[in-house]
């Protein structure tokens, strides 16, 4: 981790649902922090509280207790006012490029709509302008401005999607999963152009993924999310070279290599992920582990930081 | 200079990709579909001559002009449509009568879409108590049948065609908020809302520029089908004297009152009924076109 201020630091967030069999423990108490211009990846499968985490900061889903200090400011104070001042700064690019734009209306209504809404730019000509810079910033042809979101492919609806996070001159953009709804050929683009959005306008980026090849192309530290919980957090390179947690380890080893005839030792985890319902105080992750001691079963890990920046939740490290 | 010239430039680019006017692409699409077309037609048709309705009958001194001499005859040259049992031209009510039905059916329509429709936006966006409380009490109006509740508050309100409205209005509300509440839920969930949200959209501005806009298709539909339901329905109260009052000529009371003399006359239910049909088929024809022609995505 980066020594200076951090830009967005959250501490303790915690995401509880209600349902009928109980609290789910969408997202339990995570803290991070990260620092300007650079990226936190976060990594886990489907259903861990990725995506719930990148929501609940933004206050998208009320987080149910917490904090989520941007800037210094305790966001999760504000007013609903306040708040919706607060989302210029903070924006989101969504995972599905055909859900997340209005089917009805036209691609330079929607970049146009946040500098409407919050008044940024009140000449319409001058708004116009923007929105033709912003979308030549994203690489969408000036041509494409009054066609509708069903006529374009997906690379280009998540163009759209950027353009309308960019258009408010935001510090931090969580990017849930920007790319896994398109073709490979596309995400690279897409990436490429996160990345060189990043340098230019000095982002900060939550970069939400289950592509752990993508997140280490990406990232500056990585965070690995197991059933709510953070299990590991540490600097890119570290994290891929010396993974401490043993679910790290079998992610990293599932990676998919571009050789031929090169063993590889898959670590297969056997088993299911276990309930997010009301989940006992133990490693949550004890069922799958092929390091598990009568420890794992009692208690609960917390995170602790093994090495410098290297932060594991695992008594084999302990 | 430097940014007179960008100015410029915007200016030109805007020209160029000017936005394909929103009611031309709408017409444009409409104009495919030959039904509507049809139906357009139609109901241009009828609001001209239920506007020059004066024009073409006197009111005092043909519509409402009883001439007993004159009564129950057949359609003639003099008489296109016949004569009913007080003498009158058939023609000429069905004209002005098409006032009074086209009217009371559209405002109350209008009236229980605006009520109808606010609460069903409201309850189906922000859920939780707002929606169980304000869904029983339609439940409610919806378990009692829509002509029992209007006859109810007529007879309560006393007859008179303002009351007669509010009536229709009232007891076509909870079809409509169950309808519109049902499509905002689809619509609620999707990304886009929460993208709306995320660039500091007010529930108001993503209720009224999002959710609206993406889930009226059903609604629209549903217009159309009860402007029917209210012709009928009015035909209905008027029978029961709760409605539009003699001598006033209104299409269902004239179906009603030219059922006695359905064997040897039949021509006095034929043209009421003829009338309300072509209202309704255009309205039908013209609202599912209309559906279809306001959906960017169909071509």
């Amino acid at each position: 981790m980066s020594k200076q201020q951090p830009l967005l630091e959250v501490k303790n967030l915690k995401k509880y649902f209600q349902t009928p069999r109980g609290m789910l423990h969408a997202v339990d108490d995570v803290s991070f922090k990260i620092a300007e211009g650079k990226t936190l990846g976060v990594v886990g499968e489907s259903g861990c509280g990725k995506s719930t985490t990148g929501r609940a900061i933004l206050r998208l889903v009320e987080p149910t207790s917490g904090e989520v200090n941007f800037d210094g400011i305790d966001i999760l104070k504000l007013n609903p006012e306040q708040m919706r001042k607060m989302r210029q700064h903070m924006q989101i690019i969504f995972q599905d490029p055909y859900s997340s734009l209005d089917p009805r209306k036209t691609i330079s209504q929607t970049i146009e709509e946040p500098l409407r809404l919050n008044h940024i730019i009140p000449d319409k000509n001058a708004r116009i302008e923007r929105v033709f810079e912003l979308m030549e910033t994203v690489g969408l042809a000036e041509r494409l401005f009054n066609t509708y979101p069903h006529e374009l492919d997906g690379g280009r609806r998540q163009r759209i999607g950027i353009a309308r996070a960019l258009a408010l001159n935001p510090n931090f953009i969580v990017c849930d999963e920007p790319v896994s709804a398109l073709d490979v050929s596309i995400q690279a683009q897409i990436l490429n152009l996160l990345k060189e959005l990043q340098s230019r306008l000095n982002l900060t980026y939550m970069f939400i993924t289950h592509n752990l090849s993508v997140v280490n192309h990406f990232s500056d530290d990585i965070a690995v999310m197991y059933l709510g919980e953070m299990i590991e957090m540490a600097p890119a390179e570290d994290l891929f070279t010396q993974p401490l947690h043993p679910y790290t380890q079998a992610l990293l080893s599932a990676i998919p290599a571009p050789t031929l005839n090169k063993k590889m030792d898959r670590i297969i985890l056997k088993g299911e992920i276990a309930s997010p319902i009301e989940p006992k105080p133990i490693c949550r992750f004890a069922n799958r582990c092929i390091h598990m001691q009568d420890r794992c079963r009692k208690e609960h890990p917390e995170l602790i930081e093994a090495s410098t920046g290297h932060f594991v939740a695992c008594f084999l490290v302990q | 200079m430097e940014i007179s010239q960008s100015k410029q430039d915007v200016i030109q680019k805007t020209k160029q990709y000017k936005k394909r006017s929103q009611i031309l692409e709408v017409w444009r699409r409409l104009k495919r579909n030959k039904a509507a077309l049809i139906g357009l037609a139609i109901v241009i048709l009828l609001f001209l001559m239920v506007i020059f309705a004066d024009v073409l009958y006197d009111y005092k001194g043909v519509v409402i002009k009883q001439n007993i001499p004159n009564r129950l005859q057949h359609p003639s040259l003099a008489h296109p449509f016949g004569t009913d049992e007080l003498g009158r031209d058939m023609l000429a009510r069905i004209i002005h009568g098409g006032r009074m039905s086209l009217s009371i059916s559209l405002v109350s329509v209008a009236f229980s879409l605006l009520i109808g429709g606010s609460l069903g936006a409201i309850t189906g966006y922000f859920g939780g108590r707002i929606d169980m409380v304000i869904m029983r009490i339609m439940d409610i109006f919806l378990a009692i049948p829509p002509t029992l509740l209007a006859i109810t508050i007529v007879a309560a309100l006393g007859p008179s065609t303002i009351n007669l409205v509010i009536a229709l209005a009232v007891s076509s509300v909870p079809t409509f908020s169950r309808i519109v509440r049902g499509s905002v839920l689809m619509v609620r969930d999707v990304e886009f809302i929460e993208a709306a949200k995320a660039i500091g959209a007010t529930n108001r501005t993503i209720i009224i520029e999002h959710i609206l806009p993406n889930s009226f298709a059903p609604v629209l539909v549903q217009t159309t089908l009860s402007v029917a339901v209210m012709i009928l329905t009015t035909a209905g109260l008027s029978f029961l004297g709760l409605g539009v009052q003699v001598p006033t000529p209104e299409w269902g009371f004239m179906l009603s009152s030219g059922r006695t003399y359905i064997r040897d006359h039949s021509y006095l239910t034929l043209f009421p009924g003829l009338a309300i049909m072509a209202t309704i088929l255009s309205l039908n024809l013209l609202g599912d076109g209309l559906r279809d022609a306001l959906d960017p995505r169909l071509k």
